[in-house]
């Protein structure tokens, strides 16, 4: 190819890359008429529909933050308290490692802890279908009592509700929680900097892969456990040890640890660099995913984080998370940098470079 | 930790050493070679092996994704079939976000209709026994892959005569897709990288013609960052030795003779349609199946009234170009901003082996990269 023709080749590469990379910065807003499950990946499409309904709607500082729970200030306490909401739909209510119950209630710990706060009471909303038993129910609201107990938080208001059979599947359940502040750092989406380290707790994808090989009749036989855990302890190990220099935390539930990387990418306009083989994973996962063609990184986790440390106080923070039993297999997978701004993007096991989106729609299995 | 049949194709160290080798052979003259299938390709862009590469090496992506070459008009028969009363439409995943000129199936499914997506058609029939009250129609897609278990399917249904199953075939065979791509006029390739579980299934014979009357190598191909990259060597070899051959990379799957078995279940259930439309190539002759007359009560095509119309692919739209290879994917108008793959205009766009999917999704690092190579930005390495 000669020399003319390449540089004008680099050039529309180049137009290329800045066109596509407005499209992603500014690409919220929403052109489905109607609610579609990719609605409710975690994904893409949540965001959409977050930035083009709810968002613009209900604008406030504490909202627009977009982090995983809200953390303000009341006149006459000393302290700043954090608030979080989540609901769970899973399907089936029982799954190996866990059941809604207990996903219930350390979702939304794990959303206060995210914030870097110590959770104190949780709500519990339940919505019934008619039929569904209610020796089943009794499971689910003992299994709710135990992880409320173990993790020492008290469940202090409720209700419940229930809807004509086929109007809802079983079992959902909502609950709210309050935490404090343990600290006057506040580390969030929009802290990163470049030089800072990401850190991952532990094995990526078994929630996901569990509840997915259960719900489907795939026939393959595995022993995979939802990882569901409550990760306050584990945070409070984390401020203990580096404090201040925890500039994000996150726990890569739905969309996994791509999207959860995205949004921080995003928010602090920086770029990520991941190493794949760094990353750490159970073989009966990663043959899951292989054979089922979907990618681990995309992936949901109920008892993972997701910690950007600054580069000094990395090391101290890895050795911190693998003193806790939550913490065991945590590892470096990669670092901040500046550019390119607002991408993820993974150094590939042969060596190669590529980059790590964010869910689109929900994890749909390739055919071939 | 080590997986077995994973690891030992994703070895940095050699896959370092054989590109040298593809550099050395392919110095004064540059390549330029088709991955035909879009398992490939997919491959390709999720290991980022065309950094591994030298840059003489251009990979140029072929027509065999079986979601990217589906017209519009048949996924408007898809959809009317997911529409009528009592059905269950059964498919893939990957073409649930597929557009047809009124939304896609994820569309028609948040309207009401009962669209579910399975693993494969055995699981599309055991649904229709569980639900005999129910019309289970399963949307059959694929090469010569995934043809052999539509048929063993038919047979079974037949044998268990379930009369509230049937199949909307929409089967290609990809020697006369490569065949167009070979007489178009547009394109100028060294070679070609073979699909490897395509020929699972036909062996290697049927690319015979390519190496003899075009002068072209093949060689088939496994799936695995190393296979591809040996493959690559084997073409280059093959180029700067002055042959043009068959070769098969992949012998741990791909048998010359393929697969017997198959191809018998596909004979007795299948035959040639006389032509089918290909998105963006056109009609083509004698390039695709369709369910055999004793399995009309199987055929959903005949069971139900499909529109059968012909749909002209949007305008803005550069798919066929993409997928004969004439163009790379964000050379297309629409490429990141109309079409992404949340808002997909073409299908290429939204199967993860569509070209246009692979680079939005991992190949725009690459341009990036290139970025680098101009000196424009520098790029840290991960973990540096």
């Amino acid at each position: 190819m000669n020399e003319i023709s390449r540089s004008e080749q680099m050039k529309d590469v180049l137009q290329k890359i800045e066109r596509t990379r407005q499209a992603r910065r500014h690409k919220f807003y929403l052109r489905d008429e109607k609610i579609t499950l990719s609605h409710g990946s975690g994904g893409k499409a949540t965001h959409n529909l977050i930035e083009g309904v709810f968002a613009p709607a209900f604008s406030n500082p504490l909202l627009d933050a977009m982090d995983d729970a809200a953390v303000f200030g009341i006149n006459g306490i000393g302290s700043q308290l954090a608030f979080t909401t989540d609901t769970y739909v899973v399907s089936p209510v029982f799954f190996p490692g866990g059941d809604i119950g207990k996903l219930a209630v350390h979702g939304t710990i794990n959303d206060l802890a995210m914030a870097g706060a110590h959770p104190l009471y949780l709500s519990a909303g339940f919505l019934l279908e008619e039929g569904f038993p209610i020796d089943d129910l009794r499971r689910v609201v003992a299994s709710m009592a135990e992880a409320a107990r173990e993790a020492g938080v008290m469940i202090v208001t409720g209700d419940t509700k229930v809807v004509q059979r086929g109007k809802a599947d079983g079992v959902f359940i909502n609950t709210a929680g309050i935490g404090i502040m343990q600290h006057h750092w506040l580390p969030g989406q929009t802290r990163l900097q470049p030089g800072d380290k990401v850190l991952l707790s532990g094995p990526i994808g078994n929630h996901g892969i569990a509840i997915m090989l259960a719900r489907e009749a795939l026939d393959i036989e595995t022993d995979v456990q939802s990882d569901t855990a409550p990760l306050h302890t584990l945070v409070a190990t984390l401020f203990g040890a580096v404090g201040e220099s925890i500039h994000c935390l996150k726990d890569p539930t739905r969309g996994g640890v791509a999207t959860a990387l995205n949004e921080m990418a995003l928010g602090s306009e920086v770029s990520i660099a991941l190493d794949e083989q760094a990353i750490p994973m159970h073989d009966e996962v990663r043959g899951a995913c292989e054979i089922l063609g979907l990618d681990p990184l995309t992936i949901a986790n109920e008892g993972k984080l997701l910690a950007v440390i600054a580069a000094e106080k990395a090391e101290a923070a890895l050795r911190a998370l693998r003193s806790h039993p939550l913490g065991q297999d945590a590892a470096l997978i990669g670092s901040v940098q500046t550019e390119p701004v607002g991408m993820v993007f993974l150094r590939t096991d042969i060596g190669g470079t590529r980059v790590l989106d964010m869910l689109v729609g929900d994890p749909l299995p390739r055919i071939c | 930790m080590g997986m077995k049949y994973v690891d030992e194709y994703r070895d940095a160290e050699l896959a370092k050493r054989i590109a040298g080798e593809i550099a050395k052979l392919s110095n004064d003259h540059p390549l330029k070679l088709m991955e035909v299938c879009g398992g490939h390709t997919h491959t390709i862009y999720k290991h980022g092996i065309e950094d591994v590469l030298p840059l003489t090496i251009d990979l140029v992506h072929g027509p065999g994704c079986p979601v990217c070459v589906l017209p519009m008009g048949r996924i408007d028969d898809a959809l009317a079939l997911a529409r009528r009363d009592g059905v269950i439409f059964t498919t893939f995943g990957d073409m649930m976000r597929v557009p047809g000129s009124k939304g896609s199936l994820l569309d028609a499914k948040a309207e009401g209709a009962d669209v579910r997506f399975v693993y494969s058609p055995l699981d599309a029939f055991k649904l229709a026994r569980q639900s005999p009250d129910r019309e289970v129609v399963f949307f059959a897609i694929g090469f010569e892959t995934t043809a052999p278990s539509t048929a063993v399917t038919l047979l079974r249904a037949r044998a268990e005569k379930v009369k509230n199953f049937s199949i909307f075939c929409n089967h290609v065979t990809i020697i006369p897709a490569i065949k167009a791509i070979l007489d178009s006029p547009d394109l100028r390739l060294d070679g070609f990288v073979g699909p490897g579980h395509v020929s699972m299934v036909i062996g290697m014979r049927p690319y015979t013609f390519i190496a003899r009357e075009h002068r072209k190598p093949v060689v088939i191909a496994g799936f695995e960052p190393l296979d591809i990259i040996q493959s690559v060597y084997m073409l280059a070899k093959q180029i700067a030795e002055g042959r043009s051959e068959v070769e098969n990379q992949y012998k741990r799957v791909v048998h010359p003779e393929g697969n017997v078995k198959a191809l018998e279940a596909m004979a007795r259930t299948m035959e040639l349609r006389p032509f089918f439309e290909w998105r963006g190539l056109g009609f083509i002759t004698h390039s695709a199946l369709k369910l055999r007359a004793e399995f009309a009560d199987w055929d959903a095509e005949l069971r139900y009234q499909v529109p059968g119309v012909r749909v002209a692919d949007p305008k803005a739209c550069q798919c066929g170009e993409v997928l004969k290879g004439v163009i790379k994917p964000w050379q297309c108008k629409v490429f990141g901003n109309a079409c992404t793959p949340e808002t997909p205009i073409g299908t290429c766009m939204v199967s993860p082996e569509g070209a246009c999917a692979a680079y939005f999704n991992y190949g725009r690092f690459s341009m990036a990269a290139e970025r680098t190579r101009l000196n424009i930005l520098p790029v840290e390495r991960a973990n540096a």
